[in-house]
């Protein structure tokens, strides 16, 4: 059992948990991501290391309430317990050597887990553009942490009701042809948001890595249902990622495979929420 | 003077069409007194054939001897000196090609059901206060990667020696393949945490959610005190044909597709896990993995199963009994037919497998007559779910974050022949070492290694002290 010692309620949907467990806090590092199980009858959900604490030996999570079993675990309180929570699974992201100059792009929830790369690069001492989309003003999260963990952040929403108006592929663009000359781009988020900030950035020819949410049961490269196409070739996003090249990734096949519970998600969450089965 | 009749006791079953629609267990066991005539039907041969067939050397007629005698908690006690899981083994065994397979009655008849017997001590005990009689504590600290049947064997072994055993396991409760893989129909899950109660009784000690590899290193293991490792980290990265359209939604390794049924529970409402509702199921391979997909498919609602193999029904490498179960509850099988593509409709949902037509050419280096394709013999076989249950290859997270450990080109585990590896006190069996194999021969695994660990403590520290 895994006890929850803060919880915070980022926005509406978007929820915060530090979570007591030393083992895996020993070892995190960005990009790399756990699952859990909220209790017995829940699904394994992984979901990216936010941050960590080696000295408290606490893990950070945040996700947002979208389906049945985030519901389940966001549902939990301070001092409640999660029945099981493994990791660190997947590979830490590899930056290449002498990086000077990095746009980290996060786009809603996906800012949790641009957040931690952002820290790692500041703390590296590597210049961190850090562009982080949201819809509104209302959804945004992780604002005084962001700009504490890069060199700038440029916090960007959909309808223009707070900091740059547009999406954060246009300010990337505008980054860029500005003359920010950037080594690397780091882009997490959703899937569409991921594909846009490749093909911004293919012209280029800057280096983009995209960090993949696969369907996943086990994470340690023994259910393969996390299989990605990336220059061709399955890759399991447990064991070989879930960090990839974003201009060989191919995003189509991932947003159909990524659909394919859809149905049952919508039927999960109508029985959680006591309506008809 | 041995009962002669030629045939087993028979078993009582499920009925087909009943049990292709429940996951409750097909083969339901003897009774006590079909036990007892079963007993009766051994010889009890002075060489003992059966036990060179058996990877973990039970002492069979010692224990259908007493069987015999209505002495069932003896049985179990000679069975449980060699065996930790004859509740798991009596099950799941291939014996027709281990212990029956050299009984001296297979020879004019059929051989001693000798797995229903082990099966029978097994359920007969369960719940009942067996003596536990754990060795006195050695001081010697062993860890053991992976809770599977190796190394749940390797860990019984040792704990029964006195050793202080962690099991270090992945996933949220241990018994890998026999909890995520082997359908409960087949197998029930609560026959499988029963035998690791046991164990933990015997004082092994098991840490479920710890992913040897990432959380900690084998190396950090040896840091912790523990003085000889066990790995057993068993299937790794499911195979694909690399064909088009595997990528289609509805296209499941048979790891996972099993996984969500028997892990899971996708097949019990009161769990969140979702899984395909199909109707026309298409499952690639001709193993007993196979066959496990293909009726967890039909429990699980499928209106049409097939089996897809490339080679004929004599090829087949599953267990006879699951082939023969499979059949009669309805699965078709589509010998000597091979998937070259996967098609999809407009959402990326698999709707078809075109297969291809073959026939047997000349024997392989399996020995086995290689299947070779009939041209222009495609055709379209309509199926929304494929799973592809055509073999895995070993687990990576081990092999790459520990320096020393020697992998063939396959990246199996190179052991010797007591099961130890190019690195000093690591040992390792099951599937890390073999690729997918069976229960049963990762257990003789286990045991040989736990012997050759316990050896190899014992002589390091004679060395010390002398």
């Amino acid at each position: 059992m895994f006890k929850i010692v803060r919880r915070k309620q980022l926005n509406g949907s978007v929820v915060l948990m530090d979570i007591d467990a030393p083992f895996i806090a020993k070892k995190a590092d960005a990009g790399q991501f756990v699952i859990v199980r909220s209790d017995e009858y829940s699904e394994r959900i992984p979901l990216t290391i936010a941050d960590f604490d080696r000295e408290k030996g606490t893990v950070t999570i945040i996700f947002q309430t979208i389906g049945g079993s985030t519901m389940t675990l966001a549902a939990l309180n301070e001092g409640d317990e999660i029945k099981d929570v493994v990791g660190p699974l997947g590979t830490a992201t590899e930056y290449e050597k002498g990086i000077k100059k990095v746009a980290v792009v996060g786009g809603g929830v996906g800012c949790a887990i641009a957040y931690p790369q952002a820290k790692k690069l500041h703390n590296m001492g590597v210049d961190v553009q850090l562009i982080a989309g949201f819809r509104n003003k209302d959804i945004i999260i992780l604002e005084e942490e962001m700009r504490k963990e890069s060199t700038q952040l440029h916090i960007c929403t959909d309808d223009g009701s707070y900091g740059y108006h547009g999406f954060v592929t246009d300010k990337l663009k505008e980054l860029i042809d500005g003359g920010a000359d950037f080594d690397e781009v780091i882009a997490i988020g959703p899937v569409p948001m991921m594909k846009f900030v490749c093909q911004t950035t293919k012209p280029y020819g800057i280096k983009t890595i995209v960090s993949l949410n696969p369907i996943m049961i086990d994470g340690t490269g023994m259910c393969g249902g996390c299989r990605v196409r990336v220059g061709g070739e399955i890759k399991y996003a447990c064991v070989d990622g879930p960090d990839f090249d974003g201009h060989e990734v191919d995003f189509s096949e991932l947003v159909k495979r990524n659909s394919t519970y859809h149905e049952a998600e919508k039927l999960h969450v109508c029985r959680l929420m006591g309506g008809v089965k | 003077m041995a009962d002669m009749r030629p045939n087993k006791i028979p078993v009582a079953e499920q009925e087909p069409e009943v049990r292709a629609h429940n996951f409750e267990e097909v083969t339901l066991g003897y009774s006590l007194e079909k036990a007892v005539r079963e007993a009766r039907r051994c010889l009890n041969c002075k060489n003992k054939p059966c036990m060179n067939g058996c990877p973990v050397g039970v002492r069979i007629p010692e224990f259908i001897a007493k069987v015999a005698e209505g002495n069932f908690e003896d049985a179990y006690e000679i069975i449980k000196t060699t065996n930790s899981l004859p509740a798991v083994c009596g099950r799941v065994c291939p014996q027709e090609n281990q212990c029956e397979g050299k009984c001296v009655r297979g020879i004019k008849g059929e051989p001693v059901s000798i797995g229903r017997l082990e099966r029978f001590c097994a359920d007969y005990m369960r719940g009942k206060e067996t003596r536990v009689n754990p060795a006195p504590k050695n001081g010697h600290k062993v860890a053991v990667v992976g809770g599977g049947p190796s190394g749940l064997t390797a860990a019984g072994d040792l704990a029964k020696l006195g050793y202080e055993v962690t099991v270090f396991e992945a996933f949220h409760t241990a018994g890998g393949v026999l909890m995520y893989g082997i359908p409960e129909f087949r197998l029930p899950k609560a026959i499988v945490q029963h035998e690791i109660d046991d164990l933990e009784k015997l004082g092994v000690k098991i840490m479920t959610n710890m992913v040897i590899g990432k959380v900690l290193s084998v190396d950090e293991l040896f840091e912790m005190g523990y003085e000889a490792v066990f790995v057993g980290s068993g299937a790794g990265l499911p195979r694909f044909m690399g064909i088009e359209g595997e990528g289609l939604i509805g296209v499941y390794s048979a790891n996972e597709y099993l996984t969500r049924i028997n892990l899971m529970k996708a097949y019990r409402n009161e769990y969140a896990t979702p899984i395909m509702k199909s109707q026309k199921v298409a499952v690639v391979g001709g193993g007993n993995v196979a066959m496990d997909a293909a009726r967890s498919a039909l429990r699980i609602g499928a209106k049409k199963v097939y089996v897809v193999y490339r080679r004929s029904m004599d090829e087949l490498p599953a267990r006879k009994e699951e082939v023969h179960h499979a059949i009669e509850e309805g699965v078709e099988f589509l010998t000597l037919n091979n998937p070259v593509k996967l098609l999809g409709d407009d959402n990326g949902r698999v709707r078809s497998v075109v297969c291809q037509k073959m026939e047997l050419g000349e024997p392989d280096e399996s020995g086995r007559r290689s299947p070779v394709a009939i041209e222009g013999s495609d055709y379209e076989l309509d199926a929304d779910t494929v799973i592809m249950a055509i073999g895995t290859s070993p687990n990576p997270l081990i092999r790459n974050t520990t320096p020393g450990l020697e992998v063939n080109k396959r990246g199996c585990l190179i052991v010797d022949e007591t099961e130890a590896t190019s690195k000093e006190g690591v040992y390792a069996g099951g599937d890390a070492v073999t690729g997918a194999a069976t229960v049963i021969l990762a257990m003789g695994a286990g045991k040989k290694a736990a012997a050759a660990i316990d050896a190899y403590i014992k002589a390091k520290e004679s060395g010390i002290d002398g």
